[in-house]
């Protein structure tokens, strides 16, 4: 598998997903900057990670989503290429149309950086075949636009589909989500948003490594 | 606004510009004629208290400043040290006091902003942050809108630069009501070999302006900064800058990236006193001079004075001076980031500072002199008065000893600062081993299998309050301490020194006394003072702050496998008291919140007790002997064993049947040099012989076990008790559900 990680000024998680991507994957993903207008042929994974592309002026993932290189993006999600957007990465995705919903100030009107709990609501996905149904994750979450709405259609509709991948759990909604809903995917199950960092507990050194399933489900690595 | 270059030279001018007569005399004999207007604002800039050091310099000179692993000292944007294997750590810290009481989101964001780029100005990728921030009372009613802005503006900057806040201190005390201390520190790494400094060399090279265009934010900060404050403080809203930490971000790549193209003869950011100190710290450190057209210069908004553009601090600025046949390349990738760059100046050989601005020359003043020949003031002092003896035996003892604990793990000074810490960014950069809430921040050296380093900043005021040479001490040790009980070594520190009006002899008493402790300190310690900030006339209507010398250090940890936390204690370990038994009772926290009296002299710092018995903890550490650790500090051993069991979930039983003294003394005295490590069964007593053998005082405290603290019959309290006064204070203070002065009754 290859992945490819996208850079525009602004996003800061970069070096924190090229590091989870190396370490889990055993290569270093090929870097796209903002300005390119095609993704290579040979990535099979795309993933917009955190930060506050253009300062988050305007709205979060606003001014991202209207880059040239996410007409790339587009172009490799509708030819079935898996994307996946962390945190900003999935507010940027939003903006761009390619999830539902959209993502508003956390409730507590406050940025909030700490561990959550998180429930895998559908291991049916590419992103999370190595963990199983329901199973419980710990996870840290950095943001201070987290908090997922969409209308009761839409709603509706994405949970019918299995569309919600990832629930806070056990109480931990830490921005006022609607049905505690951390990361959802489209209905072709082949681009995924979350709000939290599972790049950031892959090691030892973070503490766990809850979030390498992640990884390994979306890089095809998943160990026996 | 426009203000013409030939505006008069009047004597309420040049009061206006915080320059004194005699001051103003110095100029006139330097360049030998009235100077122009903006002249007049260069030199005011240069001049002030916050550029020139001129009450501070003599004193600061005494501090101990090498040492082997020193690459850069005090003088340049950030200290240097040597962290082993071609990588050093590039830190420092700031003050911005001022402004942040002004408008607190701007002033702390811009203050955290300044800070991040004086280190990577220096070629070094930022890794971690700390803020020391000090408060007025709970109950007064700025507190909170304060306190509220100050955590916004420094996780709002931070968190989108993209920088992991690893630790920090939040403190409250009605002797900053009137002036709020935000002390910014941030430390990066770069390689030995790659580092910039910002002395200009050759004659004729272009001298570059990059970053955000130049608007009329902060014009005269540095002047403001130097100055007390009284009512007319809404009026000085205007010289608050606004920062873009988007744009910060975008410039730290962007110069990194040109760095590696060698590109950069010299660079310098513009930070107090803008495009005047940057140019002049350039020219002047190179023994060049420095011509710059104003009229080149990007602006943001028309008709801008060369006083304004002289003087503006307008933020995420840097100059450089860069070598020509390099120009194209960096303006690439300049553009790539989408900033701003343009050739603004040249160097000469006359030693000349001029400004050119549409046509005309509106300054010419002598580079060297500019700096150099700042005024320097000894100015007279006061030896500080010291409190009366208070023996513990004439300090009333608690009625309960475990609401006594449970009163002081949930005041507004000890209680969790949660409620600030998660409004920061801990875990980025995925390097952070230990975040806020222990000893001190830890994060690994980023492509080194086992380094890692420590970080963390201290300074008791109300110590150097009773006793600015103790307390000035105590600061030093209490951070070399809190470095240790990770199982670092403490390589060097940054001072930012918050003090008063210097001009008033009790106020400067406090300021060198408290230099004289902290060279003390750091001489006893080999930790040199390797950077830092001196931030003066913290005072409205004539009350000054409690002096505030913030000491932030930093260690190193050779593997960071081997490195000790204050939660990680299992069962059945057992639990050591390391140094001597609590005994001091003046100026403690059990004295001012249990019992409301604030009386007595400091703790007495023996620098030789600290260094033999840190360096006996660290070295248990490092041999895997310790499963956890704690330094103790406000609040004794109680408060340091409540706070081991609160983050490690494990109960602990304690007996101080083998100590001396009263019981109070025993569990809240502010003894220093002593920590709590909790050591496997196993190796107890080999842990103990080994004090033994060292010299190292000790005491075999009890096991760890239960559901909650138990003290002998003195105190039985379970974690959820604990935990529910620790954690709850602060969320109710900021929801306003509690009345702060209740709780802080």
């Amino acid at each position: 598998m290859k992945a490819a990680v996208v850079q525009l000024p602004g996003l800061n998680r970069d070096r924190d997903m090229i590091a989870a991507l190396t370490k889990i994957g055993g290569k270093a993903p090929v870097t796209v900057w903002q300005t390119e207008t095609e993704i290579p042929d040979s990535v099979d994974l795309i993933v917009i990670p955190g930060g506050f592309s253009y300062g988050d002026y305007l709205r979060c993932g606003a001014i991202a989503a209207r880059m040239p290189v996410m007409q790339a993006i587009k172009a490799k999600a509708e030819a079935g290429v898996k994307v996946l957007g962390v945190c900003n990465g999935f507010q940027i995705l939003l903006e761009a149309g390619l999830l539902p919903g959209a993502l508003m100030r956390n409730a507590s009107l406050k940025f909030v950086c700490k561990e959550i709990k998180l429930e895998v609501a559908n291991a049916e996905t590419d992103f999370t075949r190595a963990y199983s149904q329901g199973q419980i994750l710990r996870c840290p979450v950095a943001h201070h636009d987290g908090n997922f709405f969409a209308d009761a259609e839409t709603l509706a509709r994405i949970e019918g589909n299995g569309q919600v991948v990832f629930r806070y759990a056990e109480g931990t909604n830490p921005n006022g989500s609607l049905n505690d809903i951390a990361g959802v995917i489209n209905e072709k199950g082949n681009v995924l948003g979350m709000m939290p960092h599972p790049e950031n507990l892959i090691e030892a050194a973070h503490g766990g490594s809850d979030g390498r399933g992640l990884f390994a489900s979306a890089l095809e690595v998943i160990a026996a | 606004m426009t203000i013409s270059n030939s505006r008069p030279i009047t004597p309420e001018l040049i009061a206006a510009h915080g320059l004194k007569p005699d001051e103003y005399e110095r100029i006139l004999s330097l360049i030998g004629r009235e100077p122009t207007f903006t002249e007049l604002g260069i030199f005011s800039a240069m001049w002030n208290e916050h550029c020139s050091y001129k009450s501070s310099k003599r004193w600061l000179r005494t501090l101990p400043t090498t040492g082997p692993r020193v690459i850069q000292g005090p003088g340049e944007n950030a200290g240097v040290v040597d962290i082993d294997d071609g990588d050093c750590v590039v830190f420092k810290m700031e003050s911005h006091n001022h402004p942040s009481y002004i408008e607190p989101y701007q002033g702390a964001a811009t203050g955290v902003g300044g800070i991040l780029r004086d280190v990577f100005t220096m070629g070094a990728r930022p890794i971690a942050a700390m803020n020391a921030l000090r408060f007025g009372a709970p109950d007064h009613p700025k507190t909170r809108h304060l306190v509220s802005g100050v955590v916004a503006g420094v996780g709002g900057y931070g968190n989108s630069f993209g920088v992991p806040t690893v630790g920090g201190e939040v403190e409250f005390d009605p002797r900053y009501n009137g002036n709020i201390l935000v002390n910014a520190f941030a430390a990066g790494l770069a390689r030995t070999d790659g580092i910039f400094y910002s002395k200009a060399e050759g004659v004729g090279l272009p001298v570059v302006y990059l970053g955000a265009k130049t608007g009329r934010d902060g014009v005269g900060g540095a002047t403001m900064a130097s100055a007390e404050f009284d009512e007319s403080i809404e009026e000085k809203r205007p010289t608050v800058q606004v920062g873009d930490p988007f744009t910060e971000k975008c410039l730290l790549e962007a110069c990194l990236e040109l760095m590696q193209t060698g590109a950069v003869i010299a660079i310098q950011d513009m930070g107090a006193a803008g495009l005047t100190c940057s140019a002049v710290e350039m020219g002047a450190k190179g023994d060049l001079g420095i011509e710059l057209n104003l009229d080149l210069v990007p602006v943001r908004e028309e008709r801008m004075t060369a006083y304004e553009m002289m003087l503006s601090e307008s933020q995420e600025r840097m100059l450089m001076v860069l070598r020509p046949e390099k120009e194209k390349e960096a303006e690439a990738i300049f553009h790539k980031w989408g900033l701003d760059f343009a050739i603004v100046g040249h160097t000469t050989d006359d030693l000349r500072f001029r400004v050119l601005h549409q046509g005309e020359e509106v300054a010419n003043l002598p580079i060297k002199e500019l700096g150099d020949e700042a005024p320097e003031y000894d100015r007279p002092w006061r030896e500080p008065g010291k409190p009366a003896p208070l023996p513990a035996s004439l300090v009333a003892e608690p009625n309960d000893y475990g609401l006594a604990l449970l009163k002081l793990v949930g005041s507004p000074n000890q209680s969790s600062r949660r409620w600030v810490y998660e409004q920061y960014d801990t875990l980025i950069q995925g390097n952070s081993l230990q975040i806020p809430g222990g000893d001190a921040g830890v994060v690994r050296v980023e492509g080194h299998p086992t380094k890692a380093l420590a970080f963390s900043s201290d300074v008791t005021p109300r110590y150097v309050e009773a006793d600015p040479f103790e307390g000035g001490k105590q600061a030093v040790a209490e951070c070399w301490r809190n470095i240790t009980a990770t199982g670092a070594e403490p390589l060097a520190a940054t001072d930012n020194l918050n003090f008063g009006n210097p001009e008033k002899p009790d106020i400067m008493g406090q300021f060198v006394k408290a230099i004289e402790g902290i060279g003390a300190a750091c001489r006893a310690l080999d930790f040199p003072i390797v950077s830092g900030n001196v931030s003066l006339y913290n005072e409205t209507n004539g009350l000054a702050i409690l002096p505030t010398p913030t000491i932030a250090g930093v260690g190193l940890l050779p593997d960071w496998a081997a490195m000790a936390r204050i939660g990680t204690a299992n069962e059945g370990d057992q639990v050591v008291l390391i140094g001597g038994d609590g005994s001091h009772l003046g100026q403690s926290v059990y004295l001012r919140d249990v019992l409301g009296i604030v009386d007595g002299p400091a703790p007495v710092v023996d620098l030789a007790d600290e260094r033999r018995n840190g360096d006996f903890v660290r070295s248990a550490i490092r041999n895997g002997q310790i499963s956890a650790c704690h330094d103790i500090s406000s609040g004794g051993l109680a408060v340091a064993l409540a706070e081991m069991v609160m983050a490690s979930g494990k109960g602990m039983s304690i007996s101080l049947a083998d100590c001396t003294g009263p019981a109070h003394a025993l569990l809240f005295g502010e003894d220093q040099a002593r920590y709590v490590v909790i050591v496997p069964a196993d190796l107890a007593n080999f842990v103990c012989a080994s004090a033994e053998g060292a010299a190292v005082p000790f005491r075999r405290l009890g096991t760890v076990g239960g559901t909650g603290l138990v003290v002998d019959d003195l105190l039985a309290l379970s974690i959820e008790q604990l935990r529910g006064a620790h954690e709850s204070w602060f969320p109710a203070f900021m929801d306003g559900s509690s009345n702060a002065a209740a709780a802080a009754e």
